[in-house]
């Protein structure tokens, strides 16, 4: 047997997933539809802030969602309340969605008719950082309760995000939460992220956040048009 | 924790190289940036469990660290990042979010037999 050599060959772990993933940003944006994934912790208030971000944008918009979980069904039987069209991927023992599982999620829904489509990721935040579902934007889900310096304890998640909520805000003088503090975590692992504070239980914060994901939707469709 | 299916892509992706050159793998070189959003030691473990069955059982996985680096907009430099937790320039406290290096989860190489 010969000497050992070294072959280079460059190959990127991911790409299938990244090739799936552009092929999805390619049909959203063609079908003018914006899409959101959402990461945090468990028990960080995902579905009850979903569930209103359905409810409220319904009116005006055509909305959809899919949610991943380990195991059960919960989660996509409290979001069918707000009436949008939800559909449940169960991942089983995997810790985070990949592009395919959202693709095949997507099977027989027409992108065109909608105008949001949520993607609610497993309760989790360090593995779905390193998959690239086709989104348009990563919203980062942290509740007041879980402390100030959680984005430092998760830096690499809270990096990948385009945008960070900072819910459960009327339990913020309870927890006796430190905005300023949470504020600068924040700043310091994923500088200039826009920050929404509010409460999905009071209405508290939501519209603003709202008025954004509109405006988000509007800048898309210029851009796909042009 | 999903190093065990990043592992699996590791082995696949590797097998499929070896196959098409038609040489045997002893070990494989894996580029880890700092915000692949994956664990080296879990990784490592991982490595052996996924080879086995495979034609790349008993191979090594050597990985490069690859640090962070970003590209500073007020030093117009590149800069290695001393932490995760801090993205500014370590030189003069600029934030930045140019990432120019520190993503990357690439089989770079592979050592081989004919």
């Amino acid at each position: 047997m010969s000497e050992p050599r070294l072959v280079e060959v460059r190959r990127n772990v991911l790409k299938q997933n990244d090739i799936i993933a552009r092929g999805l940003r390619e049909q959203f944006r063609e079908a003018g539809v914006f899409v959101v994934s959402l990461v945090s912790s468990p028990g960080s208030g995902k579905t009850t802030f979903l569930e209103k971000t359905l409810t409220l944008l319904q009116p005006k918009y055509r909305v959809a969602a899919l949610v991943g979980d380990l195991a059960t069904e919960n989660d996509a039987v409290r979001l069918a309340r707000s009436k949008a069209p939800v559909r449940q991927i169960t991942t089983g023992t995997l810790c985070h969605l990949e592009a395919a599982m959202v693709q095949n999620a997507l099977e027989g829904w027409k992108m065109r008719d909608l105008d949001f489509l949520f993607i609610e990721n497993v309760g989790n935040l360090v593995c779905p950082s390193s998959y690239d579902l086709g989104e348009n934007l990563r919203l980062v889900l942290m509740s007041v309760t879980e402390g100030e310096d959680k984005p430092l304890k998760y830096p690499t998640i809270f990096n990948s995000a385009d945008v960070a909520v900072i819910s459960k805000n009327e339990l913020a003088a309870a927890v006796e939460f430190d905005w300023e503090v949470a504020r600068k975590s924040i700043e310091s692992v994923r500088p200039g992220m826009r920050i929404f504070r509010l409460s999905a239980k009071t209405g508290e914060g939501m519209q603003e956040y709202l008025d954004f994901l509109s405006q988000q939707l509007l800048e898309q469709r210029a851009v796909a048009h042009h | 924790m999903h190093e065990l299916s990043i592992a699996m892509g590791i082995v696949e992706a590797a097998t499929d190289e070896a196959q098409r050159r038609g040489v045997q793998v002893a070990a494989v070189h894996l580029r880890l940036g700092a915000l692949s959003g994956v664990v080296k030691d879990a990784l490592l473990f991982s490595y052996e469990v996924a080879c086995q069955d495979t034609p790349l059982a008993g191979s090594r996985l050597i990985v490069e660290d690859i640090p962070v680096t970003i590209f500073c907009p007020e030093c117009k430099e590149m800069r290695v990042l001393g932490s995760l937790q801090s993205f500014a320039c370590p030189e003069c406290g600029a934030p930045t979010m140019d990432i120019r290096q520190g993503k990357e989860l690439e089989v770079f190489a592979l050592e081989v037999q004919e």
